[in-house]
């Protein structure tokens, strides 16, 4: 307790009946302002504490490795003799199962089976690469948390993003530095400027922005297919397929290793986008005011804060944040041209990531580097092992609904109840 | 019946909410419990009422030891409770919410209204309660809503009634009823645990008094201990009840409002065409029942209410149409009746909750980047001088106690160049001593040639703050009478009457 001269009985991070609060009368609708269910489930998901993270990682490796035994004909085989024969049971899952995450951690970090160091390090750099654009998404996803926004607009917003930056890409004439940065910004406006359509209507007209931002993603993605598919807007000259032209050289995002590597800018990019929003929500006056109405927008309100021009700048930033994981994709990772599945499910991944960093920035850049080592270890484990693919997806799978069950991961290893807000 | 608690001790992790706590009530007695926000006096009650588990002790109904696994266990051994907010279910009517629970059925389940319209009636004509069997709840007035409390509680012969804080929500004339009722409950042979901070009624009714602190007993007093005595007992130090202040000095009409309407988005009327004004260095009370009208006029003048119509005029400059943010920069400082919902962010830490409304420009903001230093500095001032309990700056406030968090929400809205202030409910479920503390700090602004406006629920506040006293009734204005109106007078207002005298 905060008062050691007059403590309350109010000891609530200590679990167990909520005791007594001798509180003056409540307006009956207080609590619904204040802490409507809405509210207070968005709070508890995106701040729940970093324990809870991790444990849930842990969880989702765990039930991961069941799913892997049972998937695996070689331990299913020696299941069948379990009682007769022990031994071969054991060996076989212990094989299954180190084989696995063994052929991820390979995958995605180190090859320990080749010698060459060169192709040895190659899985971390895919890992880092594949990391860029979830993290910038991430960090788009999660600055909307803060502000109390449920940005599920990511896909919309990588679309339209990466449709601008590419169609600059291509039809602007400029030499190298400059076709690239004009690109990237292009994006950024594009996808902001998107998410802020959600922005400006939850301000005027209070419309939610789950809904607006998810019929978004639709309206985005077949706007983008029909510019696509249309002579003079994106698709390349003399073809029938929905797809651009290839990405000019000047516009590309420059290889950091050399050609041997795919890694490109788009990941320094991302880590310079973790620096500016950690200090955009920690240092600046406008971050400090994003969390006071993602946290209360009441009493920010009463405050003289404009909450709907706080959640319109906040979507707008949002989406140029997630604008820039399009740039990372078009303009970087895949730049044989734009095409509808560019997003390559990173604006819902990135929902993920933005929850298991717990919407800080420093989170996300963590939770961004797993989600890369997973997406590149992935292949390996699949090509190696022959474990499908769709394991490892169960696998991050699991963690969303770890992190999304706070109360779960809690009840699981008897951690103590988080505080009643 | 003899209702015994002996040494109940109720933990909650490291916190002991009640240490060792014995007291005895017996029929045909009035037993108050009285003790500060957060003494533990619920706590124990739940206990009684078999909504927690003692860890020590043991509760005795005439000389049996009781183990009570739920409240259900409790009724059935004779204790009915009054909650402070009604467990009633607003769209039933009187006799179904009576019933809820020991529904009397007939064949294949139909429920037996009418038995509890008979039990509705007899216990209402038994105690003269006036409460009609088919009344919806919801339509019914707040006191008579706690009659069908008492009347729910009666119906399943309880000998013990414990009354929780049962005059929070009520006027100055129904608490008088409730002291009535509780006197012929008493008189009828009932046991009654009596749970309030307010002194004035525990030595109206009291046969007993228990004083708790900090879950202990301290002390048990006579009805006949003085306020003084009773609030030493409660705050564990002498206390000053009445608010020390010199006469007015009264500068020029600083605020000005006049034909002030305000309407929600469906039209409804919330206040009617209010015309009133405080003059530099002049509090203006605002008295009334809760609903009638105080939240709408206190958020009108900040700009919070979409639908005004009218003037208000500070200084002569017009704040109809302003923003929160225009407004408050005009100099107004507002204390909002909710700290937890409108006045603070629960998360944010005292520091970061201290720069709330000014985190535009200097001198916490400066191009646009936080003044962490200059921030900080101001918080850990404004800690010492509001005497803020809390471990540092950095103390999320929903740690804090609500007195304690008023404060913080008080040295942010007294920081600032003040032209006006505004307090709603400046220390609802603030402890004793804080209350006193922001009380000085209302007076101190007042004296500062600042116009002040409070309104309050507590008839004991504005008489205490007033130098003038306006009685709102559904949004309208019952009349503007001096400090020195007496409580009667007052009373009658908040029920709309206009005693012959007042000013409109």
């Amino acid at each position: 307790m905060s008062n050691p001269d007059n403590p309350q009985p109010a000891p609530e991070a200590q679990g167990s009946p909520p005791p007594e609060v001798e509180e003056a009368p409540h307006r009956p609708d207080e609590d619904d302002r204040a802490n409507g269910p809405w509210h207070h489930v968005l709070r508890s998901i995106t701040t729940g504490n970093a324990a809870v993270g991790v444990l849930s990682v842990f969880l989702a490796v765990l039930v991961g490795s069941v799913l892997i035994l049972a998937t695996n004909e070689e331990v299913r085989a020696s299941a069948q003799y379990l009682f007769a024969r022990p031994g071969d049971f054991f060996t076989a899952a212990w094989e299954a199962i180190s084989g696995a995450y063994g052929a991820l951690f390979r995958g995605s970090i180190y090859n320990t089976r080749v010698d060459d160091f060169q192709t040895a390090i190659r899985p971390l750099t895919e890992t880092l690469k594949f990391a860029g654009p979830l993290i910038a998404a991430g960090l788009g996803v999660g600055l909307a948390f803060r502000a109390g926004l449920f940005n599920i607009g990511g896909r919309g917003q990588m679309l339209i993003g990466g449709a601008f930056a590419g169609w600059v890409a291509i039809n602007a004439n400029l030499p190298f530095p400059l076709l690239l940065i004009v690109s990237i910004l292009a994006g950024m406006v594009a996808a902001g400027l998107w998410a802020g359509i959600a922005g400006v209507l939850k301000a005027r007209t209070g419309a939610h922005e789950v809904i607006v931002t998810i019929m978004l993603n639709y309206v985005g993605y077949y706007l983008v297919l029909y510019a696509l598919s249309t002579q003079g807007l994106l698709q390349a000259p003399n073809t029938i397929n929905p797809q651009s032209q290839p990405i000019p050289d000047e516009g590309q995002l420059p290889k950091l290793l050399g050609d041997r590597f795919n890694l490109h800018l788009g990941f320094v990019l991302a880590l310079v986008a973790v620096v500016v929003v950690w200090w955009l929500l920690n240092r600046s006056s406008l971050g400090y005011r994003f969390r006071a109405v993602g946290e209360n927008p009441h009493a920010a309100r009463t405050a003289g804060i404009n909450v709907g021009r706080t959640y319109v700048l906040a979507m707008l930033i949002a989406g140029s944040l997630v604008g820039l994981a399009a740039g990372n994709q078009v303009l970087g990772t895949v730049t044989s041209g734009v095409n509808s599945g560019l997003d390559a499910g990173i604006g819902f991944d990135a929902i993920t990531v933005a929850l298991l960093g717990r919407s800080s920035p420093l989170g996300i850049l963590g939770a961004g580097l797993l989600f890369g080592a997973f997406k590149a270890g992935g292949f390996s484990m699949q090509a190696s092992q022959g474990i499908p693919v769709d394991i490892v997806l169960v696998i991050q799978s699991l963690i969303v609904l770890f992190i999304a069950a706070p109360p779960l991961v809690r009840a699981i290893f008897r951690l103590p109840a988080k505080e009643a807000s | 019946m003899q209702l015994a608690l002996r040494n109940v001790t109720k933990r909650f992790g490291s916190l002991v909410a009640n240490d060792r706590i014995s007291l005895t009530v017996d029929s045909g007695e009035i037993h108050c419990l009285l003790g500060e926000n957060g003494a533990g006096k619920s706590t124990l009650m739940n206990v009684l009422y078999g909504l927690y588990q003692a860890d020590e002790g043991e509760i005795v109904l005439d000389g049996e030891v009781q183990h009570f696994a739920g409240p259900g266990d409790a009724m059935a051994a004779g204790i009915g409770m009054v909650h402070q907010h009604f467990m009633l279910i607003p769209v039933f009517t009187v006799a179904e919410n009576v019933m809820l629970g020991h529904e009397e059925t007939g064949f294949a389940g139909s429920l037996d209204l009418e038995a509890a319209r008979a039990k509705v009636r007899e216990i209402s004509a038994r105690f003269g309660f006036h409460v009609d069997p088919d009344a919806v709840v919801e339509d019914l007035p707040v006191g008579v809503q706690q009659r069908v409390e008492i009347i729910k509680a009666l119906s399943r012969d309880a000998k013990v009634l414990v009354f929780d804080e049962p005059t929070a929500v009520l006027t100055p004339q129904e608490t008088d009823e409730l002291m009535q009722i509780m006197r012929q409950l008493r008189e009828s042979g009932t046991a009654i645990v009596f749970i309030t901070h307010k002194l004035r009624e525990v030595r109206e009714v009291a046969d007993r008094i228990t004083v708790i602190r900090l879950g202990k007993v301290v002390g048990e007093a006579e009805p006949t201990a003085s306020n003084a005595e009773l609030a030493a007992l409660m705050v564990g130090r002498p206390v000053e009840l009445t608010v020390r202040k010199d006469t007015p000095k009264l500068g020029d009409e600083a605020l000005v409002v006049s034909g002030l309407t305000v309407t929600d988005k469906d039209g409804l009327v919330h206040l009617n065409d209010l015309s009133f004004s405080i003059r530099a260095g002049e509090v203006l009370a605002v008295a009334g029942v809760q609903g009638n009208g105080q939240t709408e006029l206190t958020e009108a003048l900040v700009g919070l209410q979409d639908h005004v119509h009218g003037s208000i005029r500070l200084d002569g400059r017009e704040l109809v149409g302003r923003s929160v943010r225009q407004v408050l920069e005009a100099g107004v400082g507002f204390i909002p009746e909710d700290r937890q919902v409108d006045g603070l962010v629960g998360a944010f830490s005292i520091a970061e909750n201290l720069m709330l409304d000014r985190s535009f420009s200097a001198p916490f903001v400066r191009g646009g980047s936080l003044q962490l230093r200059e921030r900080d500095e101001f918080a850990r001032q404004k800690l010492a001088e509001y005497d803020v309990r809390a471990p540092g700056i950095t103390t999320p406030v929903e740690r804090l106690s609500g007195g304690n968090q008023q404060k913080v929400v008080v040295a942010r809205e007294l920081s600032r160049d003040l032209r006006l202030l505004v307090a709603a409910q400046p220390t609802r479920g603030v402890d004793v001593g804080s209350i006193e503390f922001i009380h000085q700090q209302i007076v101190a602004t007042r004296d500062a040639g600042v116009p002040v406006l409070v309104v309050s629920t507590e008839l004991d506040e504005v008489v205490a703050l007033a130098d003038r006293i306006m009685v709102l009734y559904r949004g309208r204005i019952v009349g503007i009478v001096p400090a020195d109106t007496p409580r009667e007078v007052l009373g009658l207002m908040m029920t709309g009457e206009r005693p012959a005298g007042a000013v409109a």
